[in-house]
């Protein structure tokens, strides 16, 4: 599976047409680094997103390193109208692959596909946010060394 | 007794034919608007938040509870060895089969989200008595195949009663399930009653055998094979039993709600203050579904009249879906009892006030849809397999048959 | 990027952040202010705090509605959002309303918000086929959507009338509240303020505007607030007899 969905990618100046997929906030990735290796993303971010949303429903456990309102925020990324691309459309992240891969999803019948502009607060409060880098970077379990890998790596 | 033969019917003529194509166009409609209901939204249909059950409801539940009951004839030849009902039992399970599977495709299509039925067959909350009957639903097909496998398999057939056995406890524990989502729910006044579960028994015995009673004429009109009167009128006996003894439980459910202040406020509703549902109750039910069946049945002018027993039968079927219709949607219009002795004289919700419901096309067409898939089974399985008997008459069915 | 660089840049982070905090903290509403210690974000909720409502239906106002609406504004449901449209008025969503109510014997008139009663033994969760309808462990009733199929049983067991179903499509949600076509929905206690130690929407418009009719807090923690009310002036369930135990008392009914 991860195979298939890398080929894609790895396919140069092909027959198959590659998505485009966005940039991610430019600011995020400079200076706080991603979540995790985009290799690591591609193949894993399903069973993420699936184990993050129990946590967070059931058991009230609201890390951000997996959080689908964290992934928007970064992800989807305004043009330069300030207009977003709605889920749905090849130009928002999310649909940029998972349209070209046909791989239907089901978030955002329910979750909201775009930041939120003007309600969404960000608490002092959460020492786990590697987006507000702070002191516990360690509930996030990124090393030091995993960071080098990830700043000096390869980024989409 | 000479041996029953089963032979496939010939299938060949244009009523057959047309009828498979009147049953494959509802079928195609029911799902047109399935399509309507799921890409909209249920926004289209009659339910909302008051009345979140409505007629499909109505249609699943009533195909739902006969199944359990089609079934009846093929236990009373395997289970309590009544051999004049053998020559019956195949078409008894394969109605009992088609029922439910009609009766499954409107309950699952109607839900908000079915696209997650495998969700529903995979989380299972076993305190639940949903969960339990999803679980009894799937049960039961796989025991009535079995069932008639071993019916149809000459050489199996030694297995034929304690399969039947298994089929029999199976559905009563099920039946006994369905009257329990109702019997269970604690926060109705027209529900929370124990009586719940021998209530569906009851009209599962009725409906299920109403509908077989009408099937048996249609395939044996239809094919020109005879039908004796020795088992119409067994048939026909025993069916006015089960309508008699639905009204039992109606009878001694209304009753009891009425010697307790506490339920005055729901009797009252239904008997007589309910609008619709009172007429509903009175005439449909009551009238259409319960004494009118009864008098054709037994009243010496009527019973012996083959077209006029079967309209009893298709009473006793409208009836039983008129008595879902008050128990399932009346229940639900009449306002939850959230301040007891208080009369809300202010809500956004509609607190206190009878809820509004009134069918969509859309849910009717469901309905239908899963009736039409119940009969379709039935015709198209019976031209495939020996589930009928080349002769109903009575000197080759009834052992006790003087010539 | 040089390893010394990013390391130096990390420790300045932390001397930065940690200020910053500090600051954040002594100036932040008051509601950050009661409960120093949070529960951490990667520690799930306990049994060791049962969160309720009282609600004083003495300071409740008849054409008060400061709780719907706030309800409203913070979770994106109602005619302020322009949620639903298609839906009719019997089928758009209420996850809280105002209800007046008058006692048929004495004549005396009453009005209270009525929303989830996040009972202690919901019958919601008891009939739920998949499990989605829960009650999570520190007492909140929630409806898991993820895994609701929208068949509406816990619509038809629970006793408050507390819960709504998405009839048509929705977009532009809040992003504290998912909410979609199909499924189950009803007051979550503003879960997403509770775990970050803050007061469900509705108690706090409630005492933004002076009202003071609603508490929010831990049923099991004796010196709240809630439950020093409860103790010195007591405080019904609504619908006792149904022994359900629910999270939301009132007072004065």
């Amino acid at each position: 599976m991860a195979g298939l969905l890398a080929l894609p990618f790895t396919v140069q100046a092909g027959d198959a047409p590659v998505p485009e997929v966005p940039k991610a906030k430019e600011k995020a990735t400079q200076e706080y680094g991603c979540v995790a290796p985009t290799d690591y993303m591609r193949k894993n971010h399903m069973s993420d997103l699936m184990h993050q949303r129990d946590d967070t429903l059931r058991e009230g456990i609201r890390t951000s390193r997996f959080s689908l309102a964290e992934c928007i925020n970064c992800h989807v990324t305004p043009d330069e109208d300030g207009k977003f691309a709605r889920f749905g459309e090849d130009e928002h992240f999310c649909s940029s692959c998972h349209n070209y891969a046909a791989v239907s999803v089901d978030c955002f019948s329910c979750h909201r596909d775009t930041p939120e502009q003007t309600d969404y607060q960000h608490t002092f409060n959460t020492g786990n946010n590697p987006h507000h880098g702070k002191i516990a970077l360690k509930g996030n379990k990124l090393s030091v060394e995993t960071l080098q890998v990830l700043t000096e790596g390869e980024q989409q | 007794m000479k041996n029953v033969q089963f032979m496939e019917i010939e299938g060949r003529s244009f009523g057959y034919l047309a009828l498979l194509g009147i049953l494959g166009a509802i079928i195609l409609v029911a799902l047109g608007a399935w399509y309507v209901m799921e890409h909209n939204g249920h926004y289209v249909t009659g339910m909302n938040n008051a009345i979140v059950w409505g007629t499909p409801h109505i249609f699943a539940i009533f195909l739902i509870v006969a199944a359990s009951g089609a079934l009846n004839v093929a236990s009373i030849s395997s289970v309590f060895n009544k051999t004049a009902y053998k020559p019956l039992a195949r078409l008894s399970g394969l109605l009992a089969i088609a029922l439910l599977a009609g009766g499954l495709m409107i309950l699952v299509l109607d839900l908000g989200r079915p696209d997650r039925l495998i969700v529903a067959m995979t989380y299972y909350n076993f305190k639940s008595i949903f969960a339990w009957n999803i679980i009894l639903y799937n049960g039961f097909f796989a025991i009535v195949a079995v069932y008639l496998w071993m019916m149809m398999q000459q050489s199996m057939n030694k297995y034929s009663k304690p399969v039947g056995v298994a089929a029999f406890l199976w559905r009563l524990i099920l039946t006994t399930g369905t009257g329990s989502i109702f019997g269970f729910l604690v926060a109705r006044q027209g529900y929370d009653a124990a009586i719940m579960a021998p209530l569906f028994i009851a009209m599962s015995f009725s409906f299920g055998l109403a509908i077989f009673l009408l099937v048996l004429m249609a395939a044996y009109k239809w094919t020109g094979r005879p039908l004796g009167d020795a088992i119409f009128r067994r048939l026909k006996n025993l069916l006015g039993v089960f309508v008699a003894g639905v009204l039992y439980f109606v009878l001694a459910y209304h009753l009891t709600n009425l010697y307790a202040t506490e339920h005055h406020g729901i009797e009252a509703f239904i008997l007589r203050d309910g609008g619709i549902y009172t007429q509903l109750f009175w005439i449909g039910q009551i009238v259409i579904g319960s004494l009118l069946p009864l008098l054709l049945f037994y009243h010496p002018s009527t019973a012996k009249n083959r077209t006029l027993v079967g309209l009893g039968a298709l009473l006793v079927i409208i009836g039983g879906l008129i008595q879902l219709y008050v128990l399932i949607i009346g229940g639900q219009a009449y306002p939850l009892e959230i301040f007891p002795g208080k009369e809300v004289i202010e809500s956004s919700f509609f607190d206190g006030q009878v809820a509004h419901y009134a069918p969509s096309l859309w849910e009717v067409l469901l309905g239908l849809g899963g009736v039409a898939v119940a009969l379709i089974m039935v015709a198209l399985a019976v031209k495939i397999l020996r589930f009928m008997p080349t002769s109903l008459a009575d000197e080759d069915v009834d052992p006790h048959h003087s010539a | 990027m040089a390893n010394k660089t990013y390391n130096a840049d990390l420790s300045r982070r932390h001397f930065f952040s940690k200020a910053v905090a500090a600051a954040g903290l002594a100036v932040a509403p008051g509601v950050f202010l009661r409960q120093v210690h949070a529960r951490p974000s990667d520690q799930a909720a306990t049994s060791e705090q049962r969160w309720g409502i009282l609600i004083d239906t003495n300071k409740c106002a008849k054409g008060c509605d400061s709780c719907v609406t706030a309800c409203m504004s913070e979770n994106g449901w109602g005619d302020i959002n322009n949620s639903e449209e298609k839906s009719n008025a019997h089928q758009k969503a209420q996850w809280i309303r105002k209800v007046t109510v008058k006692d048929k014997q004495t004549g005396h008139v009453q009005s209270l918000p009525l929303m989830c009663q996040h009972c202690e033994n919901p019958p919601c969760v008891d009939v739920c086929p998949t499990g989605a309808s829960m009650k999570r462990a520190d007492g909140i009733v929630l409806v898991d959507k993820h895994i609701c199929i929208g068949c509406r049983y816990c619509m038809m067991a629970c006793p408050y009338k507390a819960r709504s179903f998405v009839h048509e499509d929705l977009e532009n949600q809040k992003v504290v509240a998912p909410r979609g076509k199909g499924t189950v929905e009803s007051c979550t206690m503003c879960v997403h303020r509770v775990d970050k130690d803050g007061t469900p929407a509705c108690v706090e418009a409630c005492n933004a505007d002076n009202h003071n009719a609603m508490y929010f807090g831990d049923l099991k923690d004796p010196n709240s607030e809630i439950s020093r009310q409860l103790k010195e002036h007591g405080g019904e369930q609504l619908r006792a007899d149904l022994g359900l135990n629910t999270g939301v008392r009132y007072q004065g009914l």
